[in-house]
């Protein structure tokens, strides 16, 4: 298809688009209004279930098969990202020493360091207080994997290598995923259906209160720090640790 | 009445739009897609937004109560952002494998399907 065609094509499609887009939200309410239905009826859930943080509320108890879901999609994705970056018949890994070509500046090498433990300790206190403060297992587990990387910004590959055995974390990754799929069958067998609440709620103004919230957020926090150190190191190993290739 | 913020939605998801469709290169396109799908970020969470109401987390400031932000479109926007990140990190990776095998990132260049 030539640009033009492609062009003409995207601004009347384009156009209808906006026409509708606007036909539609002429007839929302107003911006900041305090007209929240759905508001209504997922805080009363919330305050009925004592749980601090409204968000981790509906996303790990009143709709924690739709984050089931969600999670089923993280793991495809990091699986089928790993499928696609396998290396080709040509390809060799090549082991060992990747250092000759990065030189990194002494600052850059110090901020890392001291930021590396931060981040370690952020990522857990995010995943960990998830149901009383913002954050959760997601959230958590993106900076959990961000800290073992900085490892690579700061240092080396090979230092990344050596504290990051992949088939550990690939192992982590399924571990996190059954813990979910397992804790919801618990549900069916104490309480009668999939995900359930099983844990006692506490109530409000306790560290540990939200029921089944905080289990699911250990478990997804697990799951996504590895898959996202697991995706990534196929990544890296296709920019850094390949050679043989058809167009090198 | 005040739509403004539904209208930046609609721009970031058009303007996106347009920028995969004049693309010359995968990487960029990839950026346009992610570009369009904030529009759906802006979209979810200023259809719950209330003014002068707090974030929706319980503590010592923020007494129980029913006028907060509504948590529901922030949950979805949570897993918006989940599903974004993991369809642009495949896309990334395939558009690695193809530079690999055709040399090239150049949609108009891709013309030929190769089994």
């Amino acid at each position: 298809m030539s640009r033009s065609v492609r062009y003409t094509l995207f601004f009347v499609g384009g156009g209808l688009v906006a026409v509708l887009f606007v036909w539609g939200v002429v007839g929302m309410p107003s911006f900041g209004s305090n007209f929240h239905p759905y508001r209504d009826l997922a805080i009363g859930a919330t305050i009925a279930h004592g749980t601090a943080n409204a968000i981790s509320s509906v996303n790990f108890d009143q709709r924690a098969i739709d984050t089931l879901g969600e999670e089923t999609i993280f793991f495809a994705s990091v699986l089928g990202a790993a499928e696609l970056l396998r290396p080709s018949k040509e390809e060799r890994e090549r082991r060992g020493d990747h250092t000759g070509v990065r030189h990194v500046m002494a600052s850059t090498r110090f901020a890392g360091y001291v930021l590396l433990p931060v981040t370690l300790l952020v990522g857990l206190d995010v995943v960990a207080h998830g149901h009383i403060t913002p954050g959760g297992g997601f959230q958590g587990g993106v900076v959990l994997a961000t800290a073992v990387h900085l490892l690579y910004v700061a240092g080396s590959y090979d230092a990344l290598e050596r504290v990051r055995p992949v088939h550990l974390y690939e192992y982590g990754e399924v571990a996190g995923a059954l813990a979910f799929v397992g804790l919801g069958f618990a549900g069916i067998a104490i309480a009668g259906s999939y995900l359930s609440n099983i844990i006692p709620y506490k109530g409000f103004g306790h560290l540990i209160s939200a029921g089944n919230v905080e289990v699911l957020n250990f478990a997804v926090g697990i799951e996504v720090a590895s898959g996202v150190i697991v995706m990534l190191s196929h990544f890296l190993t296709q920019a850094i640790a390949l050679h043989g290739g058809p167009h090198e | 009445m005040s739509y403004y913020p539904y209208f930046v939605a609609g721009w970031l998801l058009l303007i996106g739009a347009f920028g995969i469709v004049r693309s010359r290169n995968l990487v960029h396109a990839v950026v346009s897609l992610s570009v369009a799908q904030s529009g759906t970020y802006v979209l979810l969470l200023s259809a719950g937004y209330q003014r002068h109401a707090p974030a929706p987390v319980f503590g010592s400031t923020t007494k129980p109560n029913l006028q907060v932000v509504d948590p529901v479109v922030q949950a979805l926007t949570l897993t918006d952002i989940v599903v974004s990140a993991t369809v642009t990190a495949l896309l990334l990776a395939l558009a690695m494998q193809i530079a690999k095998r055709h040399g090239t990132v150049d949609p108009d260049q891709l013309s030929a399907l190769e089994g």
